[in-house]
């Protein structure tokens, strides 16, 4: 630190050439870096490079670590718990996508209106965003109860289904309580988008005869191309990472019915103790986060207006 | 789209005179129309959000027997306190102080190294600095809970594993590239000139840094802040593969836990879930607008 100090005062004393002071000045700035780096070098780096090497080990998480070749890659490209852990992901990961899209979309509108009870209810749609995934669980797990929850409260008799107990159910109640608890955050995104339209083209559009769904699909779909972009992607790549909600809501049963990869890979680690398998699955979570964020990036075109994850 | 709708509205000289009058009247039209399907929609969707909330927190104020008696949606005839009382007898103290220090622990460097790191890659131009500001950025699109594994490898050869240090650090590590991202976003809005007259004052970058820099930026500096502490605050998974002791659960892990042991006492497990959120809630009543703010921290500048 004492060169960031020491640097600029000399650089200003000798006005040499501004190539030169650039240098100096950058190489001054270059430390101010090293904190932020060392952290994440230490550890984000080094553990993402020892995934890659653990995928090529046998090791149960508390003795000695040896080599296992690739014999991980094979038991795991060949296990079918890979392809439903998979399958399951991408299907959560399509319909969250389609069931929080259009919600918070509307929701990010209407809650951009200027009427004063929207304001009002905007403060209580955002209510889950406070809680954390356990605490979303947890209340979906009681709230559930065929006999002391909703179904009984509402007297809707439908809702009293063994929910975490048949397959297509429980990928369904996962579905939709994350959508519940992620939904809020969504609909901000989409407001602020919203708020940063123009007024003058709603009121072009007025003066047009454009109806509310015309000025919607018109103007509000078609200005928030960014927005819908940065929501999307933290949607998609943020799916791969749902792993406490569910893992406290269904613990990925029954069966395997909700065992997505991050809870895969989770449970061969740490539950079966065969970390090097699951280093396999966590190298396939990487590649997929990486290639989803390349994707919707590429989606998004050059122009970067608007997208605050540049540069993916 | 917009020079559609710019030259059709040319089109109408006519109209250009009684402008003033008509937007205003297009928009209160405009905004009656809405309300009906919006509205609707709009209520719909409260119910679903308040529903849950409010069965959880009538829930935790009921006793066994009113549980298991009444109407789940009635409100209690005997309104208890008891079970929170049995939340806190249960250790739950010790668990909001262990959040407590985690989260600051994890949040005040992140905040404070990633504003420096922002900083210098806003104002240099180094070859170096591209590649550190590119690094983060990739950060972003790694899934990081995909590198527990190593983490916890490393976190038991450096002896810290089953301590808070340990959920600190790798926090750290993973709050850096969007906050870096975030502060570099608002230290570019800060004037060039500002920062020239600092130079020619003979201040040095890192002067410049503590004493334009943070003051300008320091709304954006909350709003990490904030962002950052929610996130490690209700982080789930790393508690629960670095530590094991009771004495260190952190709340999330602790709600889990208790959940496991009183699943036969509902209204006490719910009574947990509403202390955990209670801090937070706290700060949501209090700085709404800014605890709002730091969650979309600048996705949505």
């Amino acid at each position: 630190m004492s060169n960031a100090v020491s640097t600029a005062p000399k650089t200003e004393a000798a006005t040499r050439s501004a190539a030169v002071k650039s240098g100096q000045r950058d190489k001054a700035l270059a430390w101010l870096t090293v904190p932020a780096l060392f952290f994440f070098v230490v550890f984000a780096v080094v553990p993402l490079a020892g995934v890659l090497i653990l995928s090529f080990a046998s090791w149960d998480g508390i003795g000695a670590i040896g080599s296992a070749g690739l014999s991980n890659w094979f038991s795991v490209l060949a296990d079918p718990g890979l392809y439903n852990a998979l399958g399951l992901t991408f299907l959560i990961m399509i319909a969250s996508w389609l069931v929080q899209t259009p919600i918070s979309l509307l929701l990010g509108v209407f809650t951009a209106g200027s009427q004063r009870y929207r304001a009002a209810l905007a403060v209580l749609y955002f209510l889950p965003l406070l809680l954390s995934s356990a605490a979303v669980a947890i209340a979906f797990k009681a709230l559930l109860d065929p006999n002391f929850g909703l179904a009984t409260g509402l007297g809707l008799p439908f809702l009293a289904q063994d929910w975490l107990g048949v397959p297509h159910l429980a990928v369904g109640l996962v579905i939709f309580v994350i959508a519940w608890q992620f939904v809020p955050f969504h609909t901000l995104i989409y407001q602020g988008g919203v708020r940063q339209i123009p007024k003058s083209l709603y009121e072009a559009a007025e003066i047009d005869g454009a109806g509310i769904v015309k000025q919607f699909f018109h103007i509000t779909l078609p200005q928030l191309k960014y927005t819908i972009i940065t929501s999307s992607t933290l949607m998609v790549v943020g799916s791969l990472t749902y792993f406490d909600l569910i893992f406290v809501l269904t613990g990925g049963g029954p069966g395997n019915s909700t065992r997505i990869l991050a809870l895969d890979m989770y449970l061969r680690g740490f539950r079966a103790n065969l970390m090097g398998p699951a280093s396999v699955i966590a190298v396939i979570l990487v590649l997929i986060g990486l290639a989803l964020a390349l994707f919707l990036q590429r989606l998004g075109g050059q122009d970067k207006q608007g997208s605050q994850l540049e540069g993916m | 789209m917009s020079t559609v709708l710019k030259s059709s509205a040319e089109e109408t000289p006519a109209g250009a005179p009684s402008n003033s009058a008509a937007p205003k009247r297009g928009l209160g039209s405009r905004m009656r129309r809405l309300n009906v399907p919006a509205g609707l929609g709009g209520w719909i969707w409260l119910a679903i959000i308040i529903i849950p909330v409010y069965y959880v927190v009538i829930t935790s104020l009921k006793t066994q027997a009113g549980y298991f008696g009444q109407n789940p949606l009635a409100l209690p005839t005997e309104p208890t306190l008891e079970n929170y009382q049995m939340v806190l007898e249960a250790d739950f103290a010790k668990y909001f102080m262990n959040s407590t220090i985690v989260t600051l622990g994890a949040v005040i460097p992140t905040v404070l190294i990633s504003f420096m790191a922002a900083f210098a890659i806003v104002r240099g131009k180094g070859r170096f600095l591209k590649l550190v500001n590119g690094m983060f950025l990739m950060g972003l699109a790694i899934p990081l809970q995909a590198t527990i594994i190593p983490i916890y490898l490393m976190i038991i050869r450096l002896n810290l594993y089953d301590s808070l240090l340990a959920l600190m650090l790798p926090s750290i590590a993973f709050a850096i590239p969007l906050t870096v991202l975030i502060l570099s976003n608002f230290i570019r809005d800060v004037p060039n000139e500002l920062f020239e007259s600092m130079r020619l004052d003979g201040c040095s970058e890192w002067q410049t840094m503590w004493r334009l820099a943070l003051p300008l930026t320091r709304p954006a500096i909350v709003t990490v802040a904030i962002y950052n502490g929610l996130h490690v605050w209700n982080g789930f998974l790393l508690p629960l593969v670095l530590t094991q002791s009771p004495g260190l659960r952190v709340l999330p892990l602790a709600l889990w836990t208790f959940q496991g042991e009183y699943s036969v006492n509902i209204p006490a497990v719910l009574a947990s879930v509403v202390l955990s959120t209670l801090p937070i809630l706290v700060l949501y009543v209090v700085g709404r607008r800014q605890l709002l703010s730091g969650l979309t921290a600048g996705f949505s500048k």
